[in-house]
């Protein structure tokens, strides 16, 4: 799956979960999980590499976090924050 | 020390601008200057203030004319000793702008528009301009009869505007004929009908130079709205669209001075369409000014002929929310201005 993530290279991301676009002003919240997939994402990190960060970090299995990771992708993709490409 | 007339005190549920003009003045570190406040009515609450305006004038309301608008002015500045104004209000401008040789031959400062560039950008005329400089706003029309207001099922929902204020959803037929009734009640003839574009509202407050340059500009989102869609809470933005869009519309009318600009992002094509510009520094201009970009205090120095030093950065995620607070004022006061028409907070206790 490929992104276009240039909207999200913008965002002003908070250590408490407020995400900011400086463009369109718009305020999200999240969670540590959703947290941690935008500082990967932001981070160029490979699909693969952020669903075993989520495994090892919570204790998780594969299917289940690459599930809530494809779920976290449709919100960003709805909100505009990233784009299929 | 120069003496800045401003108007514009209202600071009501609907702000106007001129009291966050005379905060973004007021608060420059370099201010050593006086402000007169100038106002349309006794209880402007601004204009209660002694610790925002030196003094007060009462002026004659537009529908006066001009001629008693000058004929005021003559008698402030004798008092008074103007050194510039800043007209904040829309109704109000078309008069400042007639009269602003007659200012300039009478030693007072002002940095407006031209007849011309002011008509060009009202509302009526949005789509001649968006057509002749290329870019996109809703299509308008006016009703200037209330026997023939052809507003179709089809077209429903639309905007339906003042020329200088009021703006309303009509989801019905019913509807439009209601608001084009009120709004014509309040503010006359014509009545503008405006597709309605779905999508977020952005805006832009901007300084230009009169000779086609965008000399800063600053951006902002609403937050929360009031009821009648202003903003209460609004967030400063940095957006390349709207700020190009700005820069292209400046540019275009050569626009001196202060405008604002309010366009639709449209959630259908994701472009701007350009729904107002406001010919004065926005109510929300204190947002700009605690971002870091000090719009009235370049205004300042363009129309005072200094050279700009201020800076033309600020930051995008400052947030401003209006709230309510109660000024305390005594009768004597109200009376005075209602009476004298002027009051001079130096010479009362």
């Amino acid at each position: 799956m490929d992104f276009d993530n240039s909207t999200l290279k913008e965002l002003a991301i908070s250590e408490s979960g407020l995400i900011f676009d400086p463009a369109s002003g718009t305020i999200y919240t999240s969670n540590s999980v959703g947290l941690l997939i935008l500082d990967a994402l932001k981070n160029g990190k490979e699909l693969i590499e952020i669903r075993n960060m989520i495994v090892r970090q919570y204790d998780v299995d594969e299917q289940t976090s690459e599930r809530d990771m494809y779920d976290f992708f449709s919100q960003l993709n709805s909100s505009g924050v990233i784009k299929h490409v | 020390m120069y003496n800045i007339a401003i108007t514009g005190l209202n600071a009501g549920d609907t702000p106007a601008p001129g009291v966050p003009v005379i905060r973004c003045l007021t608060e420059h570190p370099d201010w050593a200057e006086s402000v007169c406040g100038m106002a349309y009515d006794a209880l402007e609450s601004g204009a209660l203030d002694r610790n925002l305006v030196s003094s007060v004038y009462l002026l004659p309301y537009p529908k006066s004319g001009r001629e008693a608008l000058l004929e005021r002015l003559t008698y402030i500045h004798e008092v008074e000793h103007l050194d510039v104004i800043i007209p904040n209000l829309d109704a109000e401008l078309p008069n400042f702008i007639y009269l602003r040789d007659r200012l300039a031959d009478m030693g007072i400062k002002t940095f407006l528009p031209s007849e011309e560039q002011f008509n060009r950008r009202s509302k009526v005329n949005l789509n001649k301009l968006a057509e002749d400089i290329g870019i996109n706003t809703p299509k308008t029309r006016l009703i200037t009869d209330p026997t023939h207001i052809d507003v179709r099922m089809d077209e429903l929902p639309v905007m339906v505007k003042g020329l200088y204020y009021e703006a309303k959803i009509a989801y019905t037929l019913d509807e439009v004929r209601h608001h084009v009734y009120t709004i014509a009640a309040m503010w006359g003839y014509p009545v503008l009908i405006q597709q309605f574009i779905e999508g977020e509202e952005y805006n832009a407050a901007a300084v230009g130079d009169g000779k086609g340059n965008l000399l800063a500009v600053a951006g902002m989102k609403k937050l929360v709205f009031t009821d009648k869609g202003k903003g209460w809470a609004c967030i400063s933005i940095i957006n390349e669209g709207l700020n190009q869009l700005t820069e292209q519309i400046v540019s275009a009318l050569s626009w001196p001075g202060a405008l604002e600009v309010e366009a639709i992002k449209s959630k259908k094509d994701g472009k701007f369409y350009l729904i107002e510009l406001n010919p004065r520094f926005a109510a929300w201009i204190y947002l700009a000014k605690a971002a870091g970009i000090n719009l009235p205090y370049l205004y300042l120095q363009l129309a005072l002929g200094r050279q700009v030093t201020e800076k033309l950065e600020y930051r995008s995620g400052v947030v401003f929310t209006n709230y309510t607070t109660n000024l305390i004022t005594d009768l004597d006061r109200i009376s005075t201005l209602f009476t004298e028409g002027e009051i001079n907070y130096a010479l009362t206790i």
